[in-house]
């Protein structure tokens, strides 16, 4: 079974220039946002809620559901995250690069949804190239009379201000996000509230989606909630974007319904192992999952749910494929470490676990661990991560933490031994 | 008295407008300091201060938090290699020390002249074109070894006045993530991001 490409077909079919606002427009763009402005709250709401579409920053919380909890305190504001930092991911600056103007379209939409008169764009700052075309895609737009005052020949106002971000992982976090839009350090805010939607930026009601997340709805509004359910597997819906990186033939961005087996993404689709070297172990959603490997999960299927029966999640939708050659405790540390630097320091448990957790895996992979070494990092995670739960039971104010400890689930239950022979030979035997 | 030129009290009034409250403009003021300065220094801060009506040091805690606001000395070129795990699988360790031992600059450090610093980054979102490095956070896929000691040669020798991402890629990248598509002429001068409400961004055809 084939896919139909929703948010990649654009891009697929006029690789050359799918970001013009030309080519948007001479492909159907722009007619739902402009159906958009005559359709009520409610309305749009409702649609969301039925076509099931999931947000696709990681978290996977129902997008629908998270506007109707916008609070009714007015003004409201629309930011969409396009911080986009897990290691791995790559998928929205594709999306914002390659087809700007379907995420504008989709900002049109879910301001109108929600009431909203003034959107941002958080772009991370290492992406001016994502941020010069997400810019001239709005101010095309303004041009046209589709963004500022009195959209479509309405009465209805939105402006779009692209915003950057500052080289900080966290502020991926939506709350941290909003802080930083704020201009004040990303660091994420304490809950209740649970969602921005109740207050958030300036205190005010403040829908945060991601970018393929919004992209997703001038593709629902076309053509109807109900078929849009119907595109991918039975227990997911729409399609999926996931980054395949690592050890494999092809690397790349993939639009995917979910209910493939991992064997067929990384062997078929990825084109398998270059040099024809063994699979070892992956990572199925982001450097925060825990790890997979061949002789448990390789004929899995790709869904939300049995990914999380098995104990990971499909996060970002980044795939990360390890070969037989990898160090184990060495992609630990790398994932510890990014973790460690990307921790913004406000809970003790993740700044300072983490911190001693890439001391320790760094010791082990430099020929001075000691033989207690993986008991002691199992005993910090688990001062993160209280008994490595997943999903994870919080010590912290937001999933940072936690997301560090999965590295050392992966040496505990599958590499213990490639741990002890770095301990014994006293260096990396890889 | 603002420090700043004309034009860029212009654009930093600009920019302030495009947000609800001042405060919100902190970030942006910030690049617009360091494109004033080559990197931010203790003035550039008390500048931005005044514009948005807050204290210095709010300001200083607000720029130490994040990773892309130099607070020291800056070479004209900022050379980023990502390090983080897609990278390093596919040899992200390899092409930093090339870079480093090519440049005789060791990551963290500017040189003498003050044109080139060298840093090792965490994921910089090019995974399916790993190893990726930037200059100046303009984007070049797919580097080996031997490419990442091609362009530390050249950014010596050809000195660019601004780097431009297609320019790059075609003479030193490999492997991309995705089709980039056309070709834009945009290019950044300096060792922040080359952002058109920034003031920050060049041509690649203007000299």
């Amino acid at each position: 079974m084939t896919t139909p490409l929703i948010v990649t077909k654009r891009m697929v079919d006029h690789p050359a220039d799918s970001h013009t606002i030309e080519r948007y427009e001479s492909t159907g763009g722009y007619a739902q946002a402009k159906r958009a402005v005559g359709m009520t709250r409610d309305e749009l709401v409702e649609t969301v809620k039925t076509s099931g579409l999931l947000g696709r920053g990681g978290a996977a919380f129902s997008a629908g559901l998270k506007w109707s909890f916008l609070a009714p305190a007015r003004p409201a504001y629309l930011v969409v995250n396009a911080d986009e930092s897990e290691p791995g991911t790559f998928k929205d600056r594709q999306l914002l690069e390659r087809d700007p103007h379907q995420m504008l379209e989709g900002i049109i939409i879910t301001s109108i949804a929600n009431e909203v008169h003034h959107a941002f764009i958080y772009i991370r700052g290492e992406y001016p190239k994502p941020a010069r075309r997400v810019q001239a895609a709005v101010d095309a737009a303004y041009e046209k009379g589709y963004l500022g005052k009195g959209i479509f020949g309405t009465d209805y106002d939105l402006e779009v201000t692209v915003h950057l971000g500052g080289g900080a992982y966290i502020c991926g976090e939506e709350t941290a996000l909003i802080n930083s839009l704020e201009g004040k350090r990303g660091e994420p805010r304490l809950k209740p509230p649970y969602f921005p939607a109740a207050k958030g930026l300036y205190m005010l009601p403040t829908i945060v989606n991601n970018v393929e997340t919004v992209s997703n709805l001038p593709h629902i509004l076309s053509m109807g909630a109900e078929k849009y359910t119907k595109v991918a597997h039975e227990s997911d819906t729409g399609t999926f974007l996931m980054s395949l990186s690592g050890h494999v033939n092809k690397p790349g961005n993939y639009e995917l319904a979910h209910g493939i087996t991992w064997r067929e993404l990384i062997f078929d689709i990825g084109g398998g192992i270059p040099d024809g070297k063994a699979l070892k172990a992956w990572i199925p959603g982001g450097a925060s999952a825990p790890w997979f490997v061949p002789e448990e999960h390789l004929d899995l299927e790709i869904t939300k749910d049995a990914t999380a029966a098995a104990g990971s999640m499909l996060g970002s939708g980044a795939v990360i494929v390890m070969d037989e050659t990898t160090c184990m405790v060495r992609a630990a540390e790398r994932i510890v470490r990014f973790f460690s630097h990307e921790s913004c320091g406000q809970c003790t448990p993740c700044r300072e676990g983490t911190t001693w957790l890439e001391m320790i895996l760094r010791r082990i992979e430099e020929g001075q661990g000691r033989a207690v070494d993986l008991e002691l990092a199992i005993g910090v995670s688990d001062g993160i991560s209280i008994d490595l739960a997943w999903p994870p039971k919080m010590t912290t104010i937001c999933p940072l933490g936690p997301s560090a400890v999965s590295p050392i689930i992966a040496l505990r239950d599958y590499f213990r031994d490639e741990v002890d022979a770095h301990i014994e030979a006293g260096r990396c035997p890889l | 008295m603002s420090m700043w030129s004309q034009e860029t009290q212009n654009r930093a009034k600009e920019i302030i407008s495009r947000y609800p409250e001042k405060r919100s403009a902190v970030m942006p003021l910030l690049y617009l300091a360091m494109a004033e300065e080559g990197h931010l220094t203790d003035e550039g801060m008390e500048e931005v201060a005044d514009w948005v009506d807050l204290t210095p040091a709010q300001v200083r805690s607000v720029a130490s938090f994040y990773t892309m606001y130099k607070r020291e000395r800056t070479g004209q070129y900022l050379v980023s290699c990502c390090t983080s795990i897609s990278c390093m699988l596919l040899g992200g360790d390899d092409v930093l020390h090339a870079i480093e031992d090519e440049s005789g600059v060791p990551h963290g450090e500017t040189d003498a002249e003050g044109l080139l610093s060298v840093e090792h980054v965490e994921c910089i979102g090019a995974c399916g074109g790993a190893v990726a490095v930037q200059v100046n956070y303009e984007l070049i896929e797919g580097v080996t070894p031997e490419k990442a000691r091609e362009l530390v040669r050249w950014l010596k020798k050809a000195r660019p006045e601004s780097v431009n991402t297609d320019e790059m890629q075609e003479l030193f990248g490999g492997v991309k993530s995705f089709d980039w598509g056309i070709k834009e002429e945009d290019a950044a001068v300096g060792p922040y991001p080359a952002f058109q409400p920034l003031g920050t961004i060049k041509s690649a055809g203007d000299s």
